[in-house]
């Protein structure tokens, strides 16, 4: 190992450091200026992702184990970003009385879990796959259970990491038999020697099943909606946005470069998964009255949406994927924040709270629906682009019938996406919710998903960097 | 700079300068002006067209401007117009004007209700631009949401259910859009090995016949369902009804003309040989479609109903002329686009503001308003005689066209098709005379409506726009005759047959 590695990592180094700084910042602090690491951790947050993508390395380190390009660099810069926003947004929950002793340690955590994930996107072997993954998951756990004088976050916690423990056994139960196959972990190595026997498939069907929970993907979706609704939003707004998100990177990239030469038999399961999960995401969607479980369901059709991509194959399938990726941070963080704002500052959660939310907060209701729209796919918000290039993905392979289920599935969405705005725009309320100012975090971080909802959609280099990042797939 | 983009351009800065606004007083009068300056744009659009067309110029589309947008997929921002999307700005122009002034009283949210209706007018000048599919559809869906917002917040009656089932099935309709748009992309749009949306050029390409007619269905239900071809205009009566007047008027008269153009445009041009092939299919539910939005507007007892059927019914005409693939034929479908949109907005609009000053729409609860509202009563009867296609007015010139061009057909399908079709207009005529035998003349039934208050010189405004109009296509056809004829000519000569 020389220095050339350690600027290979230099990411995932500067995030540790990050880490490190926090806890220092606890323990010097005082707990008048306790809120303080809130700046202190997005701003250094925002300085790792500039440096990591004004200075992009490419390479592989510690023997293949490692590997970074433009590509992960991308994906990386996304999850900053999302972590970001999820970071001043949770400004107001972490300030509440029951958490202000343990506030640095949410960003701690948060932190770590961050570099578990970027292990994760930069593996090289499924080890360090493998590795990336618990690092990502076990402290997302303790973040979900976070809310510990809550029955509810408590459950959360308790569900995901038995649900993850049972993921990851299936994922390590199908490595293995990879490995048995092909006598090797090496994502390189594991690509010349696959042979489409029943072992290795059966292998393959694991891995697949393993990275369904992690997406929430019917029929291993069953986790979601609980542990969504337990956690506590920012929580919430992370699983569903960054864990999703690279958790969708890496599957994408594990099918197109290790399991090509099976790309008949995955691509059938990825059309059977995409159509149940969006389908089923949909109908279950569409009567919940909670806020935080409709985003997770409509999280999980989204999660249909997006295998929808994987369908292109090839760079125009990773880039659309990736692109789909940041829209959704964007769209989705933005109406958590929302959520989140009105559940810190009033207690509630249900739709038919909403009622007449414009009358008293329009700039609060414009955002939700504004987010809601991009999500339901309206023009010319970024949702739109974001689902129609899923669309030219998948039809660019011939998939038309799969297409057209898909857009009906899209229109049953707008239902639901419109019911919110029903409420927050229609419906008459006696007692609406009070007028109240936010904090500037999180205004900070939704003019920041605002602007993103508008612009990364009109702005076409942003899809065109990322189509030309992915190029040799 | 081209000046197509300031059609788009102009409506934007409005919007921007009604969300700046403070005063609510001045919210109407910003967007007013800002729609007189688009009207005033549309008529230079048109005449700039003429003009080129005059010097000799023989190309499809003119003011051709192309910006690239998405390179990787080759998607352009391109527009350009013919003489057919020259005379729908310009019907499109009015309209909206028309509406400004007939929703000048708007107290609930006004802001909000003008950004929303210009927004929507926004999305359908985008889309009459358009050359490339790939804009054209995501103007078209940007024409669609804002009705949510707009019948929801503005509208009367059971307005929820109207709007979500109006957004829902109209989304549904896009829905099979996307499907035809990537189908002709993918097979038809690789003439020149590249990947293209652009029209012109896909027009030049050639589809294979298994491939027109899987996709031909998608694109045609998919823009039939806007211009409320049956069994997919259920949508139409309940959004209509609940819409609030500028809205109706805006929909009924511009927006399901855009069914009627996509389907002209997009499916039958790029589809020519699915469309000759399957056109009975269509032939047959365009007709049960006049017929049945004739019967429908009979058996209404509520003013906007008996105008939502009235323009299933004629909006169904409007397709049947299409399909009747013969030029003389085509050349009235497009008219009538034109002549009922004006027509049909002119109703809503005089529907409003009857409503307005009774607070009732149900014809049987009024009865001899020409006495007291004499000028609303007489503009009401000139457009209930254009709609029954009285010579003169703008409805006979459009009508008498496609049913010429469909009897030219010496088959038994086409001939018992267009006899049927011409039915409808007796029984528009019944349902017309009856309303203006109710509605105007005939007793005063309620005392209260002897202090009504006849139209205000904003309403005057808004009716004498459209009425005009209605009045110049009908006493001088030529004018927009021959500006579409020529435009008809490209897209007729792969489809006609006789």
């Amino acid at each position: 190992m020389n220095f050339q590695d350690l600027l290979l990592i230099k990411h995932e180094l500067l995030l540790t450091i990050a880490a490190l700084i926090i806890l220092c910042f606890e323990i010097f602090s005082t707990d008048k200026n306790k809120g303080m690491v809130v700046p202190l951790s997005a701003i250094s947050l925002a300085f790792i992702a500039a440096v990591s993508f004004y200075f992009p390395s490419e390479g592989t380190a510690f023997g293949g184990m490692f590997q970074t390009d433009g590509l992960r660099t991308a994906v990386k810069l996304i999850l900053d970003i999302a972590t970001i926003i999820i970071i001043l947004q949770s400004y107001g929950w972490v300030t509440k009385e029951d958490n202000k002793n343990k506030i640095s340690e949410f960003y701690i955590i948060l932190f770590s879990t961050l570099i578990g994930m970027n292990f994760m996107i930069s593996s090289g072997d499924f080890l360090m796959l493998y590795l990336g993954l618990e690092l990502a998951t076990i402290p997302i756990a303790t973040l979900a259970a976070f809310d510990r004088y809550k029955t509810k976050s408590a459950e959360a916690g308790i569900k995901l990491i038995l649900s993850s423990a049972l993921s990851t056994g299936i994922l390590l139960y199908g490595l293995s038999m990879i490995y048995a196959t092909t006598g090797s972990i090496y994502f390189e190595e594991v690509r010349a020697a696959f042979q489409p026997s029943p072992l290795a498939v059966l292998g393959m069907i694991f891995f697949i099943t393993g990275m369904g929970f992690k997406l929430s993907l019917v029929p291993f979706h069953l986790w979601a909606a609980d542990v969504y609704e337990g956690s506590p939003i920012a929580v919430t707004s992370y699983l569903s946005v960054v864990s999703k998100g690279a958790a969708a990177f890496i599957f994408t990239y594990v099918l197109y470069t290790v399991f090509s030469v099976a790309s008949e038999i995955w691509l059938q399961v990825i059309v059977l998964l995409s159509i149940v999960t969006m389908t089923i995401g949909n109908l279950f969607a569409m009567r919940q009255k909670n806020m935080k479980r409709f985003l997770a369901f409509s999280s999980i059709a989204q999660a249909g949406f997006l295998l929808l991509g994987i369908l292109g194959q090839g760079s125009l399938g990773m880039g659309t994927v990736i692109f789909f990726l940041l829209v959704y941070v964007f769209t989705n963080l933005a109406a958590f924040s929302v959520v989140a704002t009105i559940s810190d500052k009033t207690g509630k959660e249900n739709i038919d709270d909403y009622n007449g939310l414009y009358k008293t907060n329009p700039k609060l209701s414009l955002v939700l629906m504004l987010s809601l729209f991009s999500l339901a796919g309206i023009p010319p918000v970024a949702g739109f682009f974001g689902k129609l290039f899923l669309f030219n993905a998948m039809a660019s392979k011939g998939y038309f019938i799969v297409l057209f289920i898909a857009l009906i599935n899209a229109t049953i969405s707008l239902y639901y996406y419109l019911l919110p705005i029903r409420a927050m725009f229609i419906m008459k309320n006696e007692n609406p919710i009070d007028t109240f100012k936010s904090n500037v975090y999180i205004k900070i971080g939704l003019t920041v998903s605002v602007a993103g909802i508008f612009l990364t959609g009109i702005i076409s280099m942003i899809y065109e960097y990322l189509i030309s990042v992915s190029v040799g797939l | 700079m081209n000046i197509l983009n300031l059609l788009v351009i102009i409506p934007v800065l409005t919007v921007t300068g009604i969300a700046f606004t403070k005063n609510m007083d001045n919210v109407k009068k910003v967007a007013a002006l800002g729609m007189f300056l688009q009207l005033i744009t549309a008529v230079i659009v048109m005449f700039t067209y003429i003009t080129i067309r005059k010097s000799g110029v023989t190309d499809e589309m003119v003011l051709i401007s192309d910006y690239t947008w998405f390179t990787s997929i080759n998607i352009h921002y391109t527009i350009g117009i013919d003489g057919i999307s020259a005379a729908m700005i310009l019907l499109t122009a009015i309209v909206v004007f028309a509406g400004i002034f007939a929703s000048w009283e708007v107290k609930n949210l006004p802001k909000e209700f003008f950004i929303s209706l210009i927004l929507l007018a926004t999305g359908v000048f985008g889309f009459f631009i358009s050359i490339d599919l790939f804009t054209m559809f995501l103007y078209y869906e940007i024409a669609v949401i804002p009705m949510y917002l707009l019948i929801g917040i503005w509208g009367s009656g059971p307005k929820e259910y109207s709007a979500m089932k109006l957004t829902l099935m109209l989304m549904g309709g896009s829905a099979m859009l996307i499907v035809a748009l990537f189908g002709i992309y993918y097979l038809k749009g690789s003439g020149d090995g590249q990947y293209t949306f652009n029209l012109l050029e896909l027009a030049k390409n050639n589809m294979s016949i298994e491939a027109q007619r899987f996709f031909f269905p998608f694109a045609f239900i998919g823009f039939g369902v806007l211009g409320a071809l049956f069994p997919f205009h259920t949508w139409s009566p309940d959004g209509h009804a609940s819409a609030p007047t500028a809205v109706s008027m805006l929909h009924a008269g511009v927006l399901m003309k855009l069914g009627g153009y996509g389907i002209f445009r997009v499916a039958m041009y790029l589809m020519p040989d699915a469309a000759v092939e399957q056109a009975w299919i269509f032939i047959i539910l365009t007709s049960i479609s006049v017929i049945y939005g004739a019967f429908g507007a009979i058996w209404q007892k509520d003013l906007k109903y008996i105008n939502a059927y009235s323009s299933v019914s004629h909006c169904g005409l409007v397709i049947f002329g299409l399909l009747m693939m013969n030029k003389t034929a085509m050349d009235g479908a497009i008219l009538q686009m034109i002549s009922h949109g004006l027509m049909t907005a002119l109703f809503f609009a005089l529907i409003g503001m009857i409503y307005s000053r009774t607070h009732t729409r149900l014809i049987n609860e009024m009865g001899g308003l020409m006495k007291v509202i004499p000028f609303l009563g007489v503009v009401y009867l000139i457009a209930g005689l254009a709609s029954l296609g009285l010579p003169g007015l703008s409805g006979f010139v459009a009508e008498m066209a496609i049913f010429v061009g469909a009897f030219q057909h010496d088959d038994m399908f086409h001939r018992v098709a267009t006899i049927m079709a011409i039915s409808a207009i007796v029984v528009t005529a019944v349902y017309i005379l009856r309303v203006v035998g109710i509605l105007l003349l005939g007793p005063i039934k309620n005392n209260d409506y002897l202090a009504l208050k006849d139209a205000t010189w904003y309403e005057k405004l808004s009716t004498l726009t459209l009425l005009v109009s209605v009045a110049a296509i009908g006493v001088y056809p030529h004018w927009l005759y021959d500006l579409i004829y020529e435009s008809i000519a490209p897209i007729a000569s792969k489809l006609v047959s006789i």
